[in-house]
Formats: structure tokens, sequence, C-alpha cells
């Protein structure tokens, strides 16, 4: 062990949590300062010219294109990036200052899950301009971050006996991945909520006149959802394979298994409900989030409330 | 694009997001058989599935907030101890078996009835489809995905041969068109490709069910035994042998295959760096064992947490560990009338641990003993002890002595790792004249009153093995590894139709219709049309207009 080091990992650790309040602040400024695209602002003004007499203009067709990235929204990424290599860097030499994985206790598991959902975030950029779920992913990392290293902080200690196997490295890690992607399509499907909202009800939140329709952002966030569902289900196999390998069972309905097998469940039914007639949509997008929120349950409120066997050196 | 557009797909359930659009519902008179159908019709509506998954996702809740039998026996009873007003209610709804109870198991075996409902009529339908041709090309091909045109100076023989061509290369089933069929205006050629996701999709489901049966007879022919070995002992792998003992329902219990394991050494490695911050937290276990199966040669072997030891078909898992104090008495005049380990149950991380010894025969008067082990003993500011350390570096023992009616005689099962002294006399500790007793190893005591004397004779190690046979294993594995791949295959290959119509113009070139179809969400299907149109028409000649 190198307290030298695990202490230097911890600046990282406060350090990446300041960027990522500072990313925060500017990715809300940037979603509060947008303003409607002309395309739809045009039709508006015109409408208003006409007078009393003013038939209202149809609504514009909602857009399929993500908006892209603003000044503001470049800022929030690249603050964004050096938290990320902060947090990264926390990561790492936390791992190496112990010379195991550096996922063996909550702080661990929250530090590490942040530094996986961000560096999660950073690559879909190449994919799709999701610049504005900035503000939800560095609330999402700050608090998680906060939490974890003001309430859940341990010295980093040897992993005991029960730990010592090559899954931990893989189930966790996958288990990790999934709650990336889990996080980006709760995000994605509170937007497309939103979205939906102001489309019928024709108020909302001004920001969202920048983002795609509903539909598009459905969409989006089925893709990714349907990859955390994939890497659910190597979290539980990979699981159960540890579990018959250190326990002596694959399955004993622990806790912890109960509830990684409720949020299995959650989300199989969330990818029925998008083949259901009448739950594509805004149903189907609460069963998403509902998920999400059983994750974030799990994490939280099982391992430290529930009595199970995924409890090891203290937290 | 809206549903309507879509193809009609019979084998779907009718509310599936592909199926066609309920038309106006005229109701007819059901009878006996019409009221199955339609009944056997909303258990496999995908609306029912999906009500059922997520009623399986509530009805699993309630097990995670009660302790179950299974997992946590002990909890039950604690559970049931703390909240006797709530505990008849929870036993009627099975909430302490809730995985194995009638409503949990109802829900899942309706989810899987509506599963095999669904899965049948489609692997047919599957089985039908991977035999047919590529659908007739539709009349109005503009109203598809990834509609486009390319002129090219071919005749549309040779276009449409060269289409064929070339999604036969990218893995589509191709079928040409005449002008003279029905519905066929020109020249074409239907390409259809991905029937892998639909294989996968069927695949997925019934390895579904081939992991609930793996899991459900598995359990039925497999036992799980417990047994706690202390050092230089050994037991067999029989039925009386354990110390609990879990059969499966259909399990033969002459079908254990005779073999013993002896524990030679425990061996624990402990943090011992004075400065860590982990200092005493568990390293390593290491249970060395001599293992003799039937009448063959023995042979040492090595159990660890995370490496169990497969013997006999079985496996042996080394789950928890502990000191075993061994304790000599002697009546007053010195005979020994008891001396054997007793296993201590541990406490904390450091091994301070609890005993109960209970002597109903040899002495005088019956005697029941409650007793502390401090592996290292440091002494608190309050005069308490502690351990500080899990090893035997200080190891001190204490004893409070009671006499009176252990309550071994009626018949009635006791725990044995508890001494109930209300019906006893405490005759040394606290409440007693004598103090408690603290002995180190090797020392001995006498009893007050006269009963005899105690010695505290060695400290070995005991290790608690869990025996696990579960011939489905393999099975579930299989089976699990094709829902992983049924999956894989389900999600991410695209299933699409393709079509490529001529259309010969008056001044002879030939106008080529590109167009698309996806089954499922297929996102890159607009740009997989336009790639194969240019290169298509790239590979005939693409006529520029000016």
């Amino acid at each position: 062990m190198n307290p030298t080091l695990e202490a230097f990992s911890l600046l990282m650790a406060v350090s990446s949590i300041a960027l990522y309040a500072l990313a925060f602040i500017v990715f809300a400024l940037d979603l509060g300062t947008r303003a409607a695209p002309a395309a739809e602002a045009a039709p508006a003004a015109a409408s208003v010219g006409i007078g009393s007499t003013a038939v209202l203009a149809p609504p514009a067709p909602p857009s399929t294109a993500l908006p892209s990235i603003t000044r503001w929204g470049r800022v929030g990424m690249a603050l964004t990036v050096i938290a990320w290599l902060l947090n990264a860097t926390a990561v790492i030499t936390r791992g190496v200052s112990v010379g195991r994985v550096p996922w063996a206790n909550m702080y661990e598991f929250a530090l590490t899950a942040v530094a996986i959902i961000v560096g999660v975030f950073l690559l879909a950029q190449f994919w799709r301009r999701l610049s504005f779920l900035g503000a939800y992913v560095t609330a999402l990392a700050l608090l998680s971050l906060v939490l974890a290293t003001v309430n859940f902080y341990v010295d980093a200690t040897p992993l005991p006996p029960p730990l010592q196997s090559v899954w931990i490295v893989v189930h966790v890690f996958v288990a990790i991945l999934g709650t990336a992607f889990f996080a980006l399509g709760a995000g994605l499907s509170v937007v497309q909520l939103l979205q939906a909202r102001r489309t019928t009800k024709g108020t909302g939140l001004k920001f969202l006149q920048t983002l795609p329709g509903a539909e598009t952002l459905e969409n989006l966030a089925y893709r990714l959802n349907v990859m955390g569902f994939v890497f659910w289900t190597f979290t539980l196999i990979f699981g159960a394979i540890w579990a018959s390998r250190a326990w002596g069972r694959y399955w004993g309905w622990d806790t912890k298994e109960v509830w990684t097998f409720i949020i299995w469940t959650i989300f199989a039914g969330y990818i029925h409900a998008r083949a259901t007639r009448g739950w594509r949509g805004s149903r189907s997008a609460w069963l998403a989030i509902i998920g999400f929120a059983a994750v974030l349950f799990n994490f939280t409120i099982v391992n430290l409330f529930f009595k199970g066997l995924h409890a090891y050196s203290g937290l | 694009m809206t549903d309507s557009s879509r193809p009609s797909d019979s084998s779907r359930p009718s509310d599936h997001i592909d199926a066609p659009e309920p038309g106006k519902i005229t109701q007819p008179r059901l009878g006996f058989v019409g009221y199955l159908r339609f009944f056997w019709r909303q258990l496999t509506s995908m609306r029912t599935a999906l009500f059922l998954l997520l009623l399986l996702a509530i009805a699993a809740i309630p097990g995670s907030l009660v302790p179950q039998v299974t997992s946590d026996p002990n909890g039950v009873i604690q559970f049931k101890d703390k909240n006797p007003g709530i505990t008849p209610v929870l036993e009627f709804f099975q909430v302490f078996t809730t995985y194995s109870s009638v409503w949990f198991s109802a829900i899942y075996l309706l989810l899987f009835v509506s599963l095999i409902g669904c899965v049948i009529p489609r692997t047919k339908h599957h089985l039908d489809a991977l035999r047919a041709r590529p659908p007739k090309t539709p009349a109005n091909l503009s109203r598809l995905e990834g509609f486009t045109t390319r002129t090219v100076e071919v005749d549309a023989e040779t276009a449409i041969e060269s289409a064929r061509k070339l999604l036969r290369r990218q893995g589509y089933r191709t079928e040409r068109y005449a002008p003279g069929s029905p519905g066929q205006a020109g020249l074409s050629v239907s390409a259809e490709r991905g029937y892998l996701r639909e294989t996968g999709n069927l695949v997925f489901h019934t390895a579904l069910i081939g992991v609930l049966l793996g899991v459900g007879i598995g359990g039925g022919l497999g036992f799980t035994g417990q047994r706690v070995v202390v050092e230089g002992d050994a037991f067999v792998n029989g039925l009386g042998s354990y110390d609990s003992f879990n059969p499966g329902r259909f399990l033969d219990e002459q079908s254990l295959v005779p073999y013993s394991i002896r524990l030679d050494s425990f061996e624990p490695v402990y943090e011992e760096t004075l400065t860590s911050n982990a200092i005493g937290q568990a390293l390593d276990y290491t249970a060395n064992v001599t293992t003799t199966v039937g009448t063959g040669e023995p042979e040492k072997a090595t159990v660890k947490v995370n490496y169990p030891l497969p013997i006999g078909g079985t496996e042996v898992y080394l789950l928890g560990n502990g000191y075993a104090p061994v304790l000599t008495v002697r009546d007053p005049e010195g005979t020994v009338v008891f001396s054997q380990p007793t296993a201590f149950l541990p406490q904390d991380a450091n091994l301070f641990s609890l005993g109960v010894i209970k002597l109903p025969d040899g002495l005088d008067e019956q005697v029941g003993i409650r007793s502390l082990l401090y592996p290292s003993a440091v002494e608190l500011d309050s005069g308490a002890l502690a351990s500080s350390f899990p090893d035997l570096l200080n190891p001190v023992l204490t004893m409070e002595v009671y006499t009176g009616d252990l309550g071994l005689d009626n018949g009635a099962g006791t725990n044995a790792y508890v001494l109930d002294v209300s019906s006893l006399t405490e005759i040394a500790g606290r409440t007693a004249d004598a103090p408690t007793i603290r002995l180190g190893v090797g020392d001995s005591i006498d009893l007050p009153n006269g009963l005899g004397s105690v010695e505290l004779s060695e400290i070995p190690r005991f290790v608690s093995f869990d025996v696990h046979y579960d011939p489905a294993v393999p099975w579930v594995f299989t089976f699990a590894i094709l829902v992983v791949a049924g999956l894989l295959t389900s999600l991410f290959i695209p299933r699409r139709r393709v079509w490529v119509a001529a259309v010969t113009n008056p001044d002879g070139s030939v106008t080529l219709e590109y167009a698309a179809l996806a089954r499922g969400d297929d996102p890159t299907l607009p740009r997989a049309v336009t790639a194969i149109a240019d290169e298509h028409s790239q590979g005939l000649g693409l006529r520029v207009d000016s």
C-alpha cells in the first residue's frame, strides 16, 4: 500500500469535483441562454404580423437533427474533459496505491462509476451531438462524487479473500458500463418527456425548442438503453458465475441479486413496451427512468440498508 | 413511418407494434371455444407479457425487504422475534419464502406460459419464412424508407441482374420479379436479409425456458450440506455426517459418492504491517485437506475461497472459519469426563468468539458454560477484554459457569450455540460468588463447589465446508450462453428488405428505384440503401444529367 499515492488520488478526486461543478454551471448557462432556432421562430413572428385575424400557423414539424454544439457548450465540454482526466487519474492512482482494481467499496465504486459514465458520455459525442445532456451528466457526476467522498470515504485496503477473483474485474466493470448507458438513456428519456409535454401543451423550458422531437430522442434513448441492457445481462451472468465460485450457488436471491434481477426485468419490460402498441413514447420513457432509478436505489439504499452477501470491507 | 404502412405479420401478438392496426371492432358472440381462444390471445399478447414482467419486478421486492429462509435463516428467526405482530401476516403470504411462494411462482409461470404461447407460432412462422421467397416488390417504392433513384444507360435486364448479384454478395436472399406477375409493373429484384434477428429472438426466449427448467430440475436432483470440521478431523460425504443437509426433492440419497475429507490444517494470512490501516484484515484463507474417494488412495488438496474443491461430482466450498478450543473437564478424582473441541462463533473481524459447552453427564451436577475467546486479548480502559488481532497472539478464554437442568433430557431440540440460563444457577461469573474464569492455553482451574476442574488444552481452528451438488449447472450455463447469443443477434442484426425496381424511360435509359423496409429498430437503414444505390449505379455507369 502506498499512502502518498492514496492521498494524491483523493486530491485528484476533490479537484475533479470542483471542475465538474464548473462544467455544470457552464452547461446550465448554456441551456438557459439557448434561443429558438430561426426556423421555428420565424412562423411565430409572421402570425403576429397578420394581426387579429391571425390563423395559428401549424407548428413546425419536430426536427430530427440534433443541435450543433454552442460556444458555451464547447466550454462546458472542455471543462468536462479536464474534470474527467482528473477523475480518471484519481481512479488509476487509487488502484495503483493498493495494487488492485479500484472498485472494492462504495467510495471507489462511485469514483470509478462516475469516470466511466462521463467517459461514455464524452465518447458518445463522436456518435451523436449529445452535449445538451452535459448539465445532466455533470450534475450526476458532481452529486455522486460529493456524496461518496463526504459519506463513504474509506482508506484503501487489500481485498478480503471473497473478493480475490478475476470476476471482480469483469462483473463489476460490466455493471458500471451498464449503469453508464442506463444513465445516459435515462437522461434522454427525461428530455423526451419534457419535449413531449411541450409539444402537447405548448409550453415548456425554452431550450427544448433547440432540441429534436420526442420521437428522435426516444430512438436515441432506446439504443443506449439496449446497450445498457446487454451489459446488465452480462452483469447478471458473470455475477452468477462468480457466485457459484465464491458462495457455492449461482443464484440465491441475495438482496443485491434480487435488485439486479428487478432492474433486468424492468428493462426487459421497457424493450417489450417499445414493441407494444400504445406503450411506445412517454410510457416506455417512464419505464427507462424507473429502471435507472432502480439502478441508483440498488447502489445506494440496498447497499446501505439491506442485509446481504454483497457487503464487504465496511462499505 | 406509421404503423399501418408496416407489413402485416400474423405470427406476432395482435398488439405488437409491427402487427396491423386493429380495425373497427365488431364483437361476435363468443362460444366456449371462442372464450378460450379469446383468453389465450389475451395471455399471449404483448400487453400481458409486459404487465407480467413488471408485476414480476414488483413481486420480487418484498423478498429483498424481509429476510429469506433460503439465504438468511438466522435473519428470519431474528425478524420474527422482533416483529411478532406482523409475522403471521407475512407467513400467510409466504413472504419469508417469497421466491418459492405460490403467488410469485404463479406470476413467473404465467409469464412463461405467455412466452411459450408467443414463441411457438412465431417459430412456425419463422421456419416458413426461412423457406419462402422474398416478398413481391411493392407497387409504390417511394413510400418506403430510404427511397432513392438513379438513372443508368443500360437495359433493365442487365441492371436488375447486377443488382441481384450485388445484394447476394451482401448476404441478401434475392428473388427476381418480372413485369408479367400480378402487381409487378416492371422488372425488379426483391431481397431480404437478417433472418438471424428473428432466430436470435426465438433462441433468446426459448433459452430462458431452458434456464428456468435447469434451475428447477437442478434444485430437485441436487443437495447442499454444511459441515464444521476442526483441524485434524475428517468428515464423510454421507447423510448422517452433515450438520445440516438440504436434499432436493428427487435426490436419491444412496447416490452420494462416498468420499472423506480430512482437514489437515487451516492457514489464514492476516495483514501484519503495524502501520497499515488494514491491520488484522484477512488476506488469504487456505484449507489443506486430505481427500479419499471410495477405496482410493488419499490425496492432498487445498480449498480456498473462490476456489472450491471438485470431488465426487460435488463442489466443496470454504465458507467460514474460527477457533474450536479444546476444553478438558475432569471430575474431582481427576477422571476426564469431557475433552473435545467446541466450535466458537466468531463475533467480529478479530475473531472475538462465543462458545457454549454443555456437560449433562459426568459431574455431580449438569454444567453449562458460556465462554468467550479473545485470540489476541487486550484489556480496555474499562477493564473489559477485547481482541486486537485475529491470530492467536495472546489467547484468553473466559467462562461463566452455570449448574442446573440443561433441558437436554426432555427430547426437545435445542440450539447448540445457545445456553438458556433462565433455569440455571450461575456458580462462576458476574452474578456468582466466584469470579468469571480466565484461562490461557495450558491453564487449568478448579470449578467452584468442588465440581471438578477445567483445562484449556489447545486452540485448533475449524472451518465450515459447504458441499454442493447440482447436476444441472452445465445445462443452465449452456442456456445462459444461448440467452446472451440470442439477445445479441436479436438486438443488433438488422432485418431488412430491399427492393430495386427498373423503369425504362422513353429515351431508352433506365431509372432504378431503390427502397427498403426494416423490421424493428434500424436507424442506419436509409444510409444502407444509399450505399447500395451508389455502389450499384456506379458499377453500371451512372448517367450524369446536365
